[in-house]
């Protein structure tokens, strides 16, 4: 379980980290939502993968719970992420209606 | 009600805020009233916790009355204090020079402004790493809003470039706070400091790891060297008032580092103490390198100004990376200094600009202005206190950065500094005899500027003199902010008081 999770995260934020380079506006939003993903996983994990463990609600201190303050971090960070990716796709059509074009730094590409 | 004066900072924008989300036409000049008045009462607020926090003691207050480590906490130490009165001071003068016009090109400034100013409170009072991040989102979405208050194609592209480092950079926040939560168990800083004291040595690769990505994380909020390619762009594009509480973003980021470093990776950190050092002092020696470059090829004034913001980090930096108390105290009193007269001076550059017509702020023969003397006159006292000569603020923080430098440390940090400075003198005596004095022959341009602006701009500016005034006071305030800095162990028993002596 550990090996899957691991290898989900570092496939996420790789996917993530390649399209942020990219010189469009689109893929660069994508990136950065997949980032938010595997950064999201990268916080829930980080208490330590329980599984078949009960929520801290039942857990009288000796038992086997779940970590819950990742879950309540994940959460927080969930909500941040839904703004920002709202956000940053109304300003990357602002952006296309205002520059005429979808490049990043509003200039078209040579090859073009 | 004096205990809950050190949650007000936070509730007073937010609510503030939600009152201004209202819509209606011909509502402005309530919402102009509402928008300074809360201002203003956050300046006696501010005022009133620095006086509570000059006594030395740490004070916190636990939401919900859950204890710490377990709750959230807000913390008030003097740095803190001051950081919030230097934000309200700041925030004064831009929104009433908002109030002459600039608020009314776009929708819901003074709402965003007061977000703005919860988020940037907010940061500066709490206790715990992920409030930390929580608070930087929510300064950060307000500014995004205001980057882009009254629309264009400039303020857009710059917009782009900086809400998409800030999101890869909030990121990395969220790696380095799970990295450090994972690590160490908790997320309060007082608790983290203690924790790391005593941590397993297989666990000490991943704390380094973790407290260097914040480094990374606050350097892109704070614009160290290879991080601040977003900053001068995003600053000379927003609008004038936003231009000038922008002044303070950066040392949010200043702050950050201070209270994470000297906290949790404090001198009782073991191997990990002070592991931001060498990157911290020599990145901040480039950035006044990179800055002063900026600075000499700049051709207009807002880019200029927005350069001096970059000094100012590099220098901040500098200071930082001494990491000595005297160091600390010196920065601080560098930093009230700059924050206010690079506010006051983007302001100022808008008046000019607007004066100028269409010539604006770029570097150019323009034709004379209406009211030259007084705009030339404010900016010749804005540019001799942020150049650094004597006899304003700027000369003095700067002196105190370079007496704080021991050793090897001055070999490096006057020639750099001094050249730097001597760059922003040359590009600013440039500035001034380009727009001023190598005007063209010709009918007067421009129109009377509204006397908000005035006010703003006067407001900010002021404090050149009056630093110098009142150093004395200032300086013994910074002098007892780097003691305590420098002693976190008060700030943890204060906070944890059972974890004292036996961890």
């Amino acid at each position: 379980m550990e090996m899957l999770y691991s290898i989900t995260t570092g496939v996420l934020s790789t996917c993530g980290l390649y399209l942020i380079l990219r010189g469009r506006t689109f893929p660069v939003v994508v990136g950065l939502t997949l980032l938010s993903y595997a950064v999201n996983l990268f916080l829930f994990s980080m208490g330590g993968l329980t599984t078949d463990g009960a929520t801290v609600v039942h857990g009288n201190g000796e038992g086997h719970y779940a970590d819950p303050l990742p879950q309540a971090l994940v959460l927080t960070a969930i909500v941040i992420g839904f703004a920002m990716t709202a956000f940053v796709v109304i300003l990357a059509m602002r952006a296309r209606s205002e520059v005429g074009n979808d490049h990043v730094d509003g200039k078209k590409e040579d090859r073009e | 009600m004096m205990q809950h004066l050190i949650i007000f900072p936070i509730v007073l924008p937010l609510v503030a805020g939600i009152l201004l989300l209202y819509q209606r036409q011909g509502l402005i000049g309530f919402k102009r009233a509402l928008g300074v008045a809360a201002t203003a009462l956050l300046v006696v607020v501010a005022v009133l916790l620095v006086r509570q926090a000059s006594s030395g003691d740490v004070l916190y207050y636990a939401l919900g009355d859950w204890q710490p480590p377990f709750g959230i906490v807000l913390v008030l130490d003097r740095l803190s204090a001051l950081m919030l009165l230097i934000t309200s001071l700041l925030a004064l003068g831009a929104v009433v020079f908002a109030c002459a016009g600039d608020d009314e090109k776009g929708s819901n400034f003074h709402g965003l402004f007061q977000w703005q100013l919860l988020g940037i409170n907010g940061a500066f009072l709490t206790g715990d790493l992920f409030n930390l991040f929580v608070f930087f989102e929510v300064l950060l979405l307000a500014s995004y809003a205001l980057l882009l208050h009254g629309g264009g194609k400039a303020r857009i592209q710059a917009g782009v470039h900086y809400v998409v480092l800030n999101l890869a950079g909030s990121s990395l926040f969220l790696i380095a706070v799970g990295i450090l939560y994972g690590a160490t168990g908790t997320l309060n800083m007082a608790d983290m400091a203690l924790r790391v004291a005593e941590l397993p040595a297989e666990r000490q690769g991943l704390v380094t790891a973790g407290g260097l990505m914040l480094l990374v994380v606050f350097g892109l909020k704070a614009a160290i060297l290879p991080l601040y390619f977003w900053l001068p762009r995003a600053y000379s594009a927003a609008p004038a008032p936003v231009a000038a509480l922008f002044a303070i973003m950066t040392k949010v980021g200043i702050y950050a580092i201070l209270r994470v470093y000297l906290l949790i990776f404090g001198d009782g950190a073991g191997p990990l103490a002070a592991l931001e050092q060498g990157w911290v002092w020599w990145l901040g020696l480039a950035t006044l390198v990179a800055s002063g470059v900026g600075i000499l090829a700049a051709r207009d004034l807002r880019l200029l100004i927005a350069y001096l913001v970059l000094l100012s980090v590099g220098t901040l930096l500098v200071g930082v990376g001494m990491r000595s108390a005297q160091a600390t105290s010196a920065l601080l009193y560098y930093l009230i200094h700059t924050t206010l007269i690079t506010g006051g001076l983007f302001l100022l550059a808008d008046m000019i600009g607007a004066q100028r017509g269409k010539a604006g702020t770029r570097l150019v023969k323009g034709r004379p202005l209406v009211q030259g003397k007084a705009l030339s006159l404010a900016l010749f006292v804005g540019a001799i206190a942020v150049a650094g000569v004597p006899p304003f603020s700027g000369a003095l923080g700067k002196a105190l950065v370079l007496n704080a430098a021991e050793g090897a440390e001055r070999l490096w940090l006057w020639p750099i500094l001094l050249l730097a400075s001597l760059a922003s003198l040359i590009a600013l005596s440039r500035a001034g005899t380009t727009m001023f004095w190598r005007s063209h022959r010709g009918s007067i341009s421009g129109k009377v500027l509204p006397k908000r602006q005035w006010f703003g701009v006067v407001w900010l500016l002021s404090a050149a003199p009056l630093m110098v005034i009142f150093a004395g006071p200032i300086s013994s305030y910074t002098q007892a902010t780097a003691a305590q800095l420098s002693a976190p162990q008060d700030l943890i028993q204060t906070l944890l008081p059972d974890a004292g002596e036996a961890p």
